[in-house]
């Protein structure tokens, strides 16, 4: 039989009950190897729910730094008997399966195809602990260890790992190094060495370990948000509460114990906007973090902030829908609800970021942008980098660096006599001037409404000023272009026919789709996306290419709509390639698609510097 | 309304407050409202109760929602900031700018729709987070903009204008606002500016989330026989419990009263409100008594007025929040950003 042989490039996915304590041990697991200066990307794949119900780790070894899910499982840790058929069918041929063997499994749920590997862990742990809580906590621990034997995973980063989260609680330390040893020692005794291994390297660099929400919060931390209003919801919680960890330490006055911001949990979605809009206007930075119910829920104040004008930021972990959708599964399904949110003819500045790293540089960039185009901006992540942990660039910060306060008329320019119309466009660019609040006993005052009004913020229903209105806001968006982040080329090593355009969290599998299909002779430059309003780079480069594939996570190819409808391009030279199952992208599934579609367009590589 | 300019010009001889306005400094633009409507009586009321609290209008922020009443801070305070929001959510609007900045004085202006029908939720939590606002309620039970439709506080059985009787239970926002942890609870009367301007004053003052429902009756769609929102039937069932007179913190106490008809109540920040006891029984500071006092009078169909609950200790959300003292609107990337050696920390421990 075939057996799949791998150093440091392969899938291991856990099977697991949600509510065991299983993710705790996975990610010991996946940190362990990272220690070993490889890179890996581990992935959660949850229920809605919170105990009792199938859920998955996969983790990606990756030695060559590929940070996108790949496809496929070349070793299945198959711990819930609830999702058995469906994980051993996943496994690879010539792939590994390891599982509980306490109680028999016929030879017909298996597979003649696959390596098996039993371990009896219940029964091992029903001997060793009598503590039924302890069983099941140790149990993971006990196939850490068994794992790490057969992968050849040094024990010692185990064991360092384990001294940094039992500090001062040695009882925890012995009993949780104990197990471990158990697993091994039975590994070591009783199974059959596999061909997968993980070997000591030194790739990882002075990469950080990170998830996307918890990076969005520090982006807003460093960006100078001083409110934030939320209301719960799955997979942007965490934004805030991170907010929260941060703020703690970083923005509380170290003698006074005051703090430099604050966090209002509201009743609703509706409330969070409002709050974060009342903020905005009163020349606070805000931010709310959602995801899509929530994002439906503003719309109508997502509106207002968009015709009165006022600063405000949300975080979009994008979820699957529609409607209550897929809560636990990721997508990026909101492009279209978010860039034309509201009723009327509103447009709204996105940011795309693809990991933990621009979740923290697009944070607190959209703070910026918020104030200097006064208006909402989007920052649209996904759960897939919201709520794992990814590898990314450290974090940077130049200190020179100012916050960009945007167009604030003070109380001294109103004294030296400058005309304050809060609509009229001064500079040419579409953008007015706005006063805080209490800026001056006699001048600088107006009416902030969502109703129609004149440059100088009075009530209007006449035709003019409403044109005049809505085309200065049609300038601040073209403005807007030149201030949003440019998209990233990968340019092929060969001049190419065809391309590839993606955005967010596609990211990372596609690098590694590029370079497969590279070594099947398929060249394609690529393109990521990286905001809303689209710069002319994007149309260039759709105009410059034959056929362009449009990735995107998705039912409806929502990115290639807004191409078309807003970068003006030739909708017959895009063809979405769409990926919209709930889990991530894989670099498999690109490759697939790309290396199919350009035979299916007849296109052979015959002579490499010419072709595809 | 009327369509006669109001001159720019200010007569000379016109009385200036502590800080240099006179009441006219407070008026806004000229009220769209129809003519007798109880709301612009209110705004009146808004104008004497800031010029005499010596507040500088620019001082104040106004925000409102959607609705007539939502209309009427462009019609008062023409030099501070208004925001006429989205319908029924000014209080978060109103919470997320005073988080912004604790400093400006914060009033609210809704109305029965606003409140009581699509923004009873804002209206709740606003309350209970303890934001400090004055909240008030132009309530007339009825939705005026769209021509007469019953609201939310119509009293069951009152009969619209087009003789159709209401068969849903009213919303009555005193007793809920009672519930739901406001500080300062009153209800007024626009016709009565007597009792309403003292009021006004005593709740912008109040350092805590105050609320005042104010009967306003609606001159076109629910003034006539069979409702019990109109001028007539408002005079007659008015019940109010006090009169109230309120003294800022810095002015001296001369009011001189006979024994026992007088209720000091010293609030937070040092300033009183005296009570001049028309129901010898009715104590402001009882919360749980003032419910009950409020619903047995509204069984026996009489309209309670006057100022219901004080919580003398009113605590406000940036002092449970545990906010600095300035401003956060005013704090820059020194106070904020906490710079890259911060940064450099945070990334090893993510390694």
């Amino acid at each position: 039989m075939q057996k799949i042989e791998a150093i440091n490039d392969f899938v291991v996915k856990f099977a697991n009950i949600n509510g065991s304590g299983s993710a705790s041990a996975n990610e010991l697991f996946a940190r362990a190897i990272l220690r070993m200066g490889v890179p890996v990307s581990p992935r959660n794949i949850f229920p809605s729910n919170i105990q009792g119900l199938p859920t998955w780790f996969e983790v990606r070894v990756t030695e060559h730094g590929y940070l996108g899910r790949r496809g496929g499982v070349d070793l299945m840790v198959a711990m819930n008997p609830q999702s058995w058929e469906q994980d051993v069918r996943e496994i690879d041929p010539g792939g590994y399966l390891f599982y509980d063997s306490s109680k028999a499994v016929p030879r017909s749920r298996l597979r003649s195809d696959i390596h098996v590997l039993g371990m009896p862990l219940t029964e091992i742990c029903n001997d060793t602990y009598s503590d039924s809580r302890e069983r099941q906590l140790f149990k993971n621990i006990i196939y850490v260890g068994a794992l790490t034997t057969l992968l050849d995973i040094d024990p010692q980063e185990i064991e360092k790992l384990f001294g940094e989260q039992y500090k001062g609680k040695e009882k925890l330390f012995d009993s949780n190094l104990q197990a471990l040893n158990l697993g091994r020692e039975y590994a070591r005794q009783h199974l059959k060495p596999i061909a997968l291994k993980v070997e000591r390297r030194d790739r990882v660099g002075d990469m950080i370990f990170t998830d996307g929400n918890s990076a969005a919060a520090l982006g807003c931390i460093y960006g100078g948000a001083t409110v934030c209003a939320w209301y719960p919801i799955t997979p942007s919680s965490s934004v805030p509460e991170a907010f929260e960890r941060y703020a703690k330490k970083l923005r509380t006055d170290p003698v006074s114990g005051e703090k430099r911001y604050s966090i209002v949990q509201a009743e609703d979605e509706l409330a969070s906007i409002g709050m974060v809009i009342g903020a905005g206007w009163n020349g606070a930075r805000a931010f709310t973090s959602t995801s899509g119910p929530g994002i439906s829920l503003m719309a109508e104040f997502i509106g207002l902030a968009y015709f009165a004008e006022i600063p405000a930021v949300l975080i979009n972990v994008q979820r699957g829908g529609p409607s209550t959708g897929m809560p636990t599964r990721t997508q990026q399904a909101d492009v279209l609800a978010c860039a034309y949110a509201s009723h009327g003819d509103t447009k709204h500045v996105l940011l795309f970021p693809e990991d933990p790293y621009e979740c923290f540089e697009m944070s607190a960039q959209a703070l910026d942008l918020a104030e200097r185009l006064q208006t909402p901006v989007f920052v649209m992540t996904d759960l897939d980098i919201g709520m794992n942990q990814r590898l990314c660039r450290p974090f940077a910060w130049d200190d020179s660096r100012e916050y960009d306060r945007g167009k604030v008329m003070t109380r001294e320019a109103l004294d030296a006599g400058s005309d304050f119309g809060r609509y009229l466009d001064v500079d040419g660019d579409g953008i007015p001037y706005r006063t805080y609040p209490g800026t001056h006993p006699t001048k600088g005052g107006y009416f902030t409404r969502g109703t129609t009004k004149n440059a100088y913020a009075v009530y209007s229903e006449a035709g003019a000023d409403y044109i005049y209105n809505m085309q200065r806001l049609r300038q601040k968006f073209e403005t807007a272009k030149s201030l949003v982040p440019l998209p990233v080329l990968t340019a092929a090593r060969y001049p190419a026919r065809f391309a590839a355009i993606l955005y967010g969290s596609t990211g990372p599998a596609m690098q590694e789709a590029l370079d497969a299909l590279a070594e099947q002779g398929i060249y394609i430059n690529a393109l990521r996306v990286r905001a809303f309003p689209f710069q002319n780079e994007i149309a260039d480069f759709i105009a410059a290419h034959s056929k362009v594939f449009v990735f995107e996570q998705n039912f409806d190819g929502q990115l290639t709509t807004l191409l078309i409808n807003e970068a003006h391009v030739n909708p017959a030279s895009l063809i979405p390639v769409l990926h919209y199952d709930g889990t991530p992208i894989t670099a498999r599934f690109i490759t697939q698609e790309i290396a199919e579609r350009v035979a299916r367009l007849n296109v052979r590589p015959l002579r490499e510097h010419m072709v595809a | 309304m009327t369509y006669i300019a109001k001159p720019r010009l200010h007569h000379p001889s016109l009385a200036k407050n502590r800080v240099g306005f006179t009441r006219r400094d407070y008026e806004g633009k000229i009220s769209t409202l129809c003519a007798g409507c109880g709301h612009d009586s209110i705004s009146a009321s808004i104008i004497q109760a800031c010029w005499e609290l010596d507040i500088e209008p620019h001082r104040v922020a106004k925000l409102s929602g959607i609705g007539c009443s939502s209309k009427t801070p462009d019609y008062f305070l023409g030099n501070s900031h208004g925001f006429n929001t989205v319908h029924g959510r000014m209080p978060s609007v109103l919470t997320g700018a005073y988080l912004a900045n604790r400093e400006l004085i914060y009033l609210g202006v809704s109305g029965d729709g606003d409140s009581a029908s699509i923004g009873l939720g804002q209206f709740a939590h606003v309350m209970r987070r303890g934001v400090n606002m004055t909240y008030l309620v132009e309530n007339n039970g009825v939705y005026g903009l769209t021509k007469g439709q019953f609201s939310a506080t119509a009293d069951k059985g009152s009969r619209s204008k087009k003789g159709q009787s209401n068969n849903d239970a009213p919303i009555d926002l005193v007793t809920l606002a009672l519930v739901m942890g406001a500080t300062f609870v009153a209800r007024g009367f626009s016709g009565d500016k007597t009792q309403l301007v003292p009021l006004l004053r005593a709740a912008l003052a109040h350092q805590g989330a105050a609320v005042i429902d104010i009967l306003s009756p609606c001159i076109t769609f629910n003034n006539h026989s069979g409702s019990t929102k109109s001028y007539d039937y408002v005079r007659e069932h008015n019940e109010a419990v006090n009169r109230l007179d309120f003294i800022p913190l810095r002015e001296e106490i001369t009011a001189d009263y006979a024994a026992g008809e007088l209720v000091a109540v010293r609030q937070h920040d040092g300033s009183v409100v005296h009570l001049r006891k028309l129901h010898a029984d009715y104590d402001p500071t009882d919360r749980i008594r003032a419910m009950s006092y409020i619903q047995e009078h509204a069984a026996r169909g009489e309209v309670v007025t006057g100022l219901l609950y004080v919580d003398p200790e009113a605590a406000d959300l940036h002092r449970q929040l545990g906010t600095v003292e300035q401003p956060l609107n005013t704090l820059g990337a020194a106070e904020l950003c906490p710079g890259s050696k911060a940064l450099e920390k945070i990334n090893a421990a993510l390694r």
